[in-house]
């Protein structure tokens, strides 16, 4: 359509015609990577830990937080307007907590956070960190880690091997997360599938410092050999899938670290793979030009990148059923699970993804599933809540609890809704083992 | 064999049971704890201990029971669970059952599919609620019980949280709203939230248990679940053992836990600590000679007296009469303190003032003559007309007239009352900025108040524990929901009751701090910091205050009567000649009656509620406009919200059509493109049909409906729009999902917020009434034609569409649309040379599309007009503004407005804006602080005000009037300077 022609008169304008608000903010420039420390926040301490260790060798000065008190907190509730979203009062909280800490030379440091550019106001957190950060540290640089062009003056320098290094991090510490899960509920001897999870990072670390972590099939060979080696207990658990908003799902300050919680009641979680949520974001690229005609010069990329991505993650469910482990699910088929629930075309936040990890929860097993979001989460009122009925119309057990994140809500709160949840997943798994004899 | 025990630990009691072996109930109990849990239980397990001996297999449930189960080793089950093991053990044949307790409600659905409920963390409590109101009532909940079953009609309250029902609440009791109609609403409102927020949908029928303290206790509300649910006697069944039903069940859980001796029991529960996961403060005083120097310090803040029995002369009369309680202050012409009073509504201010005013002429004996008299705050029209005062003033005014009395270079004044948080800029001895607390984290004040009495305490008693509590536990500082829930945390840790009192006052000020004044740093409050309203008054929140801020504030002796001081003052200063009010003759005779209905006089059916004066005057309130007051309307003239909303709903030309009857939900995003869609659908040959106009009935009738109870409020009005159109008789209904909105080429993208973009795959998945063939969505970018043509062909296939006749169709919408621009935008001009000729100021009352519906924005259009403004839109200025480059990333179509808008007003000295925000709108974070940045840069004032369902428009209307008054300030000075 040709929109110019549509256009109200009026609307538009030269750019003699533009009034410009914006203040000043601290550009972060490749030279600083001589010179400054960068922060990145605690999203998920698996990956980022593979991240942060490969980044260091690449010569960056480069740092994990993992300051986690209730400070943080309240830091987070100081400097961002309190409507805003949790996850963004989690990042700038832990930022400020980190910087007033006196660990770090406010003068030469940086913070770092991802940014995906969607319709989800989490495409704002940039600019509400530096405004947080303003007031009282000035010259501390926020720099954006995205694939969509955006923050041109503050963007993370990523070339093709570091974004190759990035993804074959993800893959690992994806499996790396999910045989964890798998062993350390069942393990018979106390602390074994942790010994296993920090050896299995020392061998991906050594990998990366050799250059060969493109070798994804020896390596993903050597964890779910090292993982076979925990030895297991027999005994059903409950299994509960973990869904939702990307922040809250994966990190334990968002989610009052759930994952502990759910192996201290003898369950075993089930979170499905980050990878998921990168081709989500790739192939949505794709849907939009499918959908609307918008193309861009990097379409044809992202599809190459889907294709490449998908081929390799189907290698990696192969190699995983070989060890008699649950594999990850293969992204085409949650596509299909979506088709079931949902349009693709949901795209904002999390979107499609929820309802079709939790049809593909359902479908390999797991039909028990907390919901994770933060209170007031827009995107999720439809992709989680909303969807929630016509699954539970899809799956005859699907057990679902959707739980809101937010820095008031309380740990009791939502653990007891988590142990109803529970509840009623343990008479459902005793009703199984009986029709089973 | 060993007896089973079953353990209840609620957020506010205690429940013990025992059973013998073959499962007889032997003993129950039921007890409040007051937050002294493990005591409570103790206590309860001695009184076991005498009546039996021996080893019992014990089992604890409950919300506040699940700390105490990890800590001292005994099994835990889900209280959930717990009910309904109870439930299959005594009531094998019910249907489905509904729990109410201290704070959480659940239901229980035993047939056709078993599935349990709880309710979220928003909804609030239930048993807590209904506590909290009667606390409002200032009466018990058993006395409110018996007003209830005496009520003749029932007023809508919004039941989604304790705050909002108070602030319906509320004005219903100032206008002298019958109390047991009162009492029969607030359990209507707990029964609407159970039914409508928990069962969703899912209908409650055959045989119904009912459960819980509240429910055994309260006839009212018993009632009130049966005659919603249409049960009879034999289907709605209240177990004898209600509310000890869940430490029934945990005793028959218990039947599967290994056997221990009571000792033991003891013992474990005895010994069991305190966790170290609660994080605790610093102590408000390190000993009590410190205490004592800050008493001296405030002393020195204190007025003069006179003695009312001895004096003679003139006197002002100031009255306050606010949310929660009235105030009432004489005053002689040289301040002195002739008279004062501080007194808690109890639902009836009228009365005490007449009381009061009585006493004064009495203790006066005609030697004191009233020379002037203004009334203030939210029954300010009332009172004014019942003893004829002189003046009614904004509060906001009345309070900086009182806080400049004491400093005369005050730059901030904070005012905590029961129900509000006002903060006043002060810039050049004039209002430069007004920060008033959203509804959401109202009730601070009489939260310490409610919760005092749910300790069994007297909030002055309370709040003294606190002063000393060597641990101040953190509770966190949001709205009092969420503070129940954080104490409830706290007492689950094992916290004293005096840490929780000091812990409660410091989040009163950090939610004023942090959430209603946005400070980053105490130094943005200012230098010579004012603080007043009865909270203050508590040494504790005053303490809090100091030590937050880290400066040392006035406190005046009279800080709770400061809004009537002030009122006096401006009485004292603006009456000229006589005062009208009531002498001691007339006050004798006066009487008044009270009487309401429902006004006809336009769709809006306001309650209205008159106040016959024994005089033959008359007090109308409740009304929305001039209507139902039985006055001519004003004009509509000047409001461009009421020309939009009927412009928007006239672009259908009707088209009889031949393919058959669209419908078309005026909802969200059709408020924008009515036009368009209107446009497209006749001019392919169909008939249109639009959903009724929004109301609150027309919401109750899609609320079933509703997935997710913190979403926006114009997004659940959808559901009652969709209902209504399949009601009409719709063929289908047609709903787009729209990713990205129509680009107008200011933004770095043009998204619609996720809600707009996809709430059609929301209603779909949550109404069984819509299917493929009667829901048609599809998913477009009208930005793009080839693909949004393709779109259209597919999803109306079965009608036979031409891309051809597609096209044709869509040229037509966007030609109607771009003539329904047009028109808001000559409007626009139209008002605002209309405004300019009469001297009128001019608001941007800025919003998103929907915001023109009515019941969304509940009148604020009319409201200002009615304050002599003249009312223009977001979009029918946007245009005018110039591009703007903002520090967020400014990415969806509506929101670009916003910013556009107030770079326009900024320009314009006879302008102002006022932001509308739904609640919940998570996009509207951002821009707030961006518009207010914007407009606060350009020397604008902001004003924010968020909308919900709750229909209280005083609030409303102190806030706007407020901002008006600090404008026209401004401009006298502005004026004097020149």
């Amino acid at each position: 359509m040709k929109t110019d022609k549509r256009r109200v008169a009026g609307c538009g304008g030269s750019a003699a015609d533009v009034a410009d608000f914006r203040d000043d903010y601290p550009k972060f420039t490749p030279a600083m990577k001589h010179t400054h420390k960068i922060l990145v926040p605690d999203m998920l301490p698996v990956h980022f830990g593979i991240i942060v260790d490969f980044l260091r060798k690449d010569g960056w000065d480069i740092e994990l937080l993992r300051n986690d008190s209730r400070a943080v907190i309240d830091e987070g509730l100081k400097h961002v307007h309190n409507d805003t979203c949790f996850p963004a009062l989690c990042v700038t909280g832990q930022f400020i907590d980190a910087l007033k800490s006196g660990k770090y030379d406010v003068e030469h440091t940086a913070v770092m956070i991802t940014q995906s550019g969607g319709g989800c106001r989490a495409s704002n957190y940039i600019p509400l960190i530096r405004k947080a950060l303003k007031s009282e540290f000035p010259h501390v640089p926020v720099i954006s880690l995205n694939f969509a062009g955006l923050e041109k003056d503050s963007g993370f320098p990523v070339d093709l091997k570091t974004l190759l290094k990035l993804a074959f991090a993800i893959f690992y510490g994806d499996t790396l997360m999910s045989l964890y899960n798998q062993c350390k509920p069942y393990e018979t001897e106390p602390g074994a599938a942790d010994a296993a999870r920090e050896e299995c990072v020392r061998a991906i670390n050594r990998a990366y410092d050799e250059g060969k972590y493109l070798h994804y099939k020896r390596i993903t060979r050597g964890l779910l050999e090292r993982f076979a080696r925990v030895p297991r207990g027999r005994g059903p658990k409950v299994k509960v899938g973990i869904v939702g908003e990307i922040y809250v799902k994966y990190s334990p300050l968002g989610n009052s670290h759930l994952e502990e919680f759910l192996l201290s009641e003898g369950c075993e979680p089930v979170v499905p793979a980050l990878m998921d949520f990168v081709l989500y974001c790739a192939v949505n690229n794709v849907n939009d030009a499918k959908l609307y005609n918008k193309k861009s010069a990097a379409t044809p990329l992202f599809a190459l990148v889907y294709r490449y991505l998908h081929h390799v993650q189907k290698k990696i469910i192969r190699l995983t059923e070989k060890y008699g482990f649950e594999p990850l699910h293969d992204f085409e088929h949650l596509r299909r699970c979506a088709d079931k629930v949902i349009n693709q075309g949901v795209k904002m936040g999390e979107g499609w993804l929820i309802p079709a990890e939790m049809a593909a929860l359902a479908e390999t097993g797991t039909d028990n599933i907390v919901c994770a979001q933060p209170f007031g989460c827009l995107p999720n009122h439809i992709a989680g809540k909303g969807t929630i009925r016509t699954l539970k119309q899809m799956y005859e057990h699907e057990n679902i609890v959707a739980i809101d994140y937010d820095t008031s809500a309380t740990k009791v709160n939502q653990e007891n809704r988590i142990k109803l949840m529970l509840s009623t997943a343990r008479e459902n798994l005793k009703e199984k083992q009986k029709k089973r004899g | 064999m060993a007896k089973f025990m079953g353990i209840d630990v609620g957020s506010t009691t205690v429940k013990v049971c025992v059973l013998s072996e073959s499962l007889e109930i032997l003993y129950t109990s039921y007890e409040r704890h007051f937050a002294r849990v493990k005591e409570c239980v103790l206590g309860q397990l001695s009184v076991v201990k005498e009546k039996f001996g021996g080893d019992f297999c014990v089992c604890i449930t409950g919300s506040a029971g699940l700390g105490l189960a990890e800590r001292s080793g005994i099994p835990f089950v889900q209280e959930v669970q717990a009910a309904f093991t109870a439930i299959r053990q005594y009531y094998p044949d019910a249907d489905a059952a509904v729990e109410l307790g201290g704070e959480d409600a659940k239901i229980i659905f035993i047939t056709g599919g078993t599935e349990q409920r709880m309710n979220g963390s928003c909804a609030g409590g239930t048993g807590a609620f209904i506590d909290q109101m009667a606390t409002l009532l200032d009466i018990s909940v058993s006395e409110m019980d018996a007003l209830s079953l005496r009520a003749e009609r029932v007023y809508p309250i919004a039941s989604r949280c304790g705050v909002f029902a108070k602030s319906d609440i509320q004005p219903l009791l100032n206008q002298g709203a019958r109390r047991e109609d009162i009492a029969a609403s607030i359990f209507q409102a707990v029964v609407d939230q159970t039914v409508a927020g928990l069962a969703q949908g899912r209908r409650i029928k055959g045989k119904v248990l009912f459960l819980g303290g509240p429910l055994y206790f309260l006839q009212g509300l018993r009632r009130a679940f049966r005659q919603t649910l249409g049960l009879d006697e034999e289907h709605a069944v209240f177990p004898e053992n209600a509310p000890s039903f869940m430490a029934i069940g945990a005793a028959l859980y218990a039947a599967g836990t290994d056997a221990m001796p009571l000792e033991e029991i003891v013992r474990r529960i005895r010994d069991a600590r305190g966790s170290d996961d609660i994080v605790t403060g610093d102590p408000l005083f390190t000993d009590r000679a410190e205490y004592d120097a800050f008493v001296a310090r405030h002393k020195a803040h204190d007025l003069a007296f006179e003695d009312i029995r001895t004096y003679r002369g003139d006197a002002y009369l100031g009255i306050d009469s606010g949310s929660t309680t009235t105030k009432l202050v004489l005053i002689t012409p040289d301040c002195k303190l002739l008279y004062q009073h501080y007194q808690s509504n109890n639902g009836q201010p009228l009365d005490i003032v007449v009381e009061r005013l009585r006493e004064i002429y009495a203790l006066s004996e005609g030697r004191v003559r009233i020379a002037g008299a203004a009334t203030t705050g939210y029954g300010e029209d009332l009172i004014k007309a019942a003893i004829r005062a002189d003046f009614g003033i904004v509060e906001t005014v009345a309070h900086f007239k009182a806080a400049l009395h004491f400093d005369p270079k005050v730059d901030f004044i904070i005012d905590i009352g029961g129900q509000d948080i006002k903060c006043f800029k002060i810039k050049n001895g004039a209002i430069d900025n007004i920060m008033l607390n959203e509804a959401c984290s109202s009730g601070c004040g009489s939260f310490i108040q409610t919760f005092a009495r749910a300790m069994g305490m007297e909030i002055d008693e309370f709040s003294k524990l606190g002063l000393f509590a060597k641990h101040p536990v953190e509770l966190g500082s949001r709205c009092t929901v969420f503070m129940n829930s954080s104490v409830k945390q706290a007492q689950k840790e094992g916290a004293g009751i005096e840490d929780i009192s000091a812990g409660l006052s410091a989040s009163i000020v950090k939610n004023a701090i942090y959430k209603v004044i946005r400070a980053k740093t105490p130094d943005e409050l200012g230098s010579n910091i004012l603080v007043q309203g009865g909270t203050f008054l508590n040494d504790a929140v005053l303490r809090c205050f100091e030590l937050e801020t880290g400066k040392q504030v006035v406190r005046p002796g009279i800080a709770g009567l400061m809004g009537a001081f002030g009122a006096a003052l401006y009485a004292k200063e603006n009456v000229r000649g006589e005062s009208t009010v009531l002498d001691a003759q007339a006050l004798r005779t006066f009487a008044y009656t009270t009487r309401s209905h429902v006004c006809k006089g336009c769709t809006s059916h306001c309650n209205v509620n008159v106040i016959g004066f024994s005089d033959g005057r008359k007090f109308i309130s409740g009304n929305k406009c001039e209507k139902g007051a039985g006055l001519k309307p004003h004009s509509d003239e000047l409001d461009i919200y009421h020309y939009k909303y009927e412009r928007l709903l006239q672009c259908a030309e009707g088209a009889r059509g031949t393919r058959g009857k669209v419908g078309l939900p005026v909802v969200l995003g059709f408020y924008e493109q009515l036009p368009l869609w209107t446009g497209f659908f006749e001019a392919c040959g169909f008939e249109v049909l639009f959903s009724e106009r929004s109301s609150r009935s027309l919401y109750f009738r899609g609320q079933h409906t509703v997935a997710s109870d913190t979403v926006c409020y114009p997004a659940k009005l959808a559901h009652g729009h969709i209902e209504s159109l399949l009601d009409a008789g719709a063929d289908f209904i047609f709903y787009p999902c729209e990713s990205y909105n129509l680009d107008e080429h200011d933004s770095t993208n043009h998204y619609n917020c996720p809600v707009v973009a996809y709430y059609p795959e929301l209603l779909k998945a949550n109404n069984e009434r819509l299917t493929q063939d009667n829901f048609i969505m599809p998913y477009l970018d009208l930005n793009d034609e080839r693909t949004t043509v393709r779109a259209l062909h597919r999803a109306l296939k079965k009608f036979g569409l031409t891309p051809r006749l597609i096209r044709k169709g869509l040229a037509e919408g966007f030609r109607r649309l771009a003539l329904f621009h047009a028109d808001v935008e000559r409007k626009g001009e139209e008002i605002a040379a209309a405004a300019r000729a009469e001297r009128r100021p001019i608001v941007v009352l800025a919003g998103r599309p929907y915001h023109v519906d009515p019941e969304i924005n509940h009148g604020i259009g009319k409201l200002l007009t009615s304050l002599g403004v003249a009312v223009l839109s977001e979009d029918a200025v946007f245009r005018k503004g110039r591009q703007v480059l903002v520090n967020v990333l400014n990415q969806w179509t509506y929101h670009a407005r916003l910013y556009r808008a107030a770079e326009y007003v900024a320009e314009n000295e006879d302008m102002e804006l006022v932001q509308l925000v739904s609640f919940g709108c998570g996009i509207d974070a951002i821009t707030t602080d961006e518009v207010r940045a914007l407009l606060e840069s350009r020397g604008k004032l902001y004003t924010q005000i968020k909308i919900d369902e709750i229909n209280n428009l005083g609030v409303v209307k102190i806030r706007l009037r407020s901002m008006i008054a600090a404008v026209e300030e401004q401009k006298r000075r502005n004026h004097e300077d020149r």
